[in-house]
């Protein structure tokens, strides 16, 4: 099955780099659902950027070292 | 499985079950009627009633039996029924100008109001069924 978005990111090694913060801790801290936050983990959903800044603030890193975008041309 | 997830699933199978209690009970007395005297306006609305309270039972069921880590809806439950009501709203344009086609040609009333139903059901059933797609697939 092809990943609907190109979108990659690091939650999940952040989240455990991160005393192992379970998806629903960090689902309750940006005011979403567990189940958006496996979404999100598992590239089926490209969150907003509001959300993607809510979990860079999170993780307290820059954007692009939670989500990543391949270099090359776009779809 | 998210609370909205699970309240989509309810809604496609109360909506669908709902139009295939009706569709049975319109058969059986076209068989024996002619189409023009079926009496069809009562169960239509008693179907579609008994759908909606359907709908909130199912709901409060699966919940009680599944209970979700929370009752409110995110951005993503947001993306996803905006991506399922514009896909699917084909449907209800199509019962529409069917019927506005079939009330310029004087059809029976019974048609008419049949095809709109018809649109109705398609459109919530479709659209659920985009839905769970979505959920599961992604967006």
């Amino acid at each position: 099955m092809s990943k609907p978005t190109r979108i990659t990111n690091s939650i999940r090694a952040l989240r455990f780099a991160r005393g192992e913060m379970t998806q629903a801790e960090l689902a309750q801290r940006i005011g979403v659902t567990r189940q958006t936050i496996i979404a999100i983990e598992q590239g089926r959903y490209s969150p907003s950027l509001e959300v993607a800044f809510q979990i860079a603030r999170v993780f307290k890193i820059p954007l692009d070292e939670v989500f990543q975008y391949p270099d090359g041309e776009s779809r | 499985m998210s609370y909205e997830e699970k309240g989509t699933w309810v809604y496609l199978v109360t909506s669908a079950g709902a139009y295939a209690v009706y569709l049975a009970i319109i058969l059986g007395r076209v068989a024996d009627t002619p189409v023009a005297d079926v009496s069809y306006a009562a169960v239509l609305l008693w179907t579609a009633g008994a759908s909606i309270v359907a709908s909130i039972i199912g709901r409060t069921l699966v919940e009680t039996v599944s209970p979700s880590d929370s009752r409110r809806g995110d951005v993503r439950d947001r993306d996803v029924s905006r991506f399922g009501e514009y896909a699917s709203r084909w449907f209800l344009v199509a019962g529409a100008a069917a019927a506005l086609v079939m009330a310029m040609a004087k059809v029976d009333y019974f048609w008419i109001a049949n095809v709109i139903y018809l649109g109705f059901v398609l459109w919530a059933v479709a659209g659920s069924a985009l839905k769970l797609v979505a959920y599961r697939r992604g967006l």
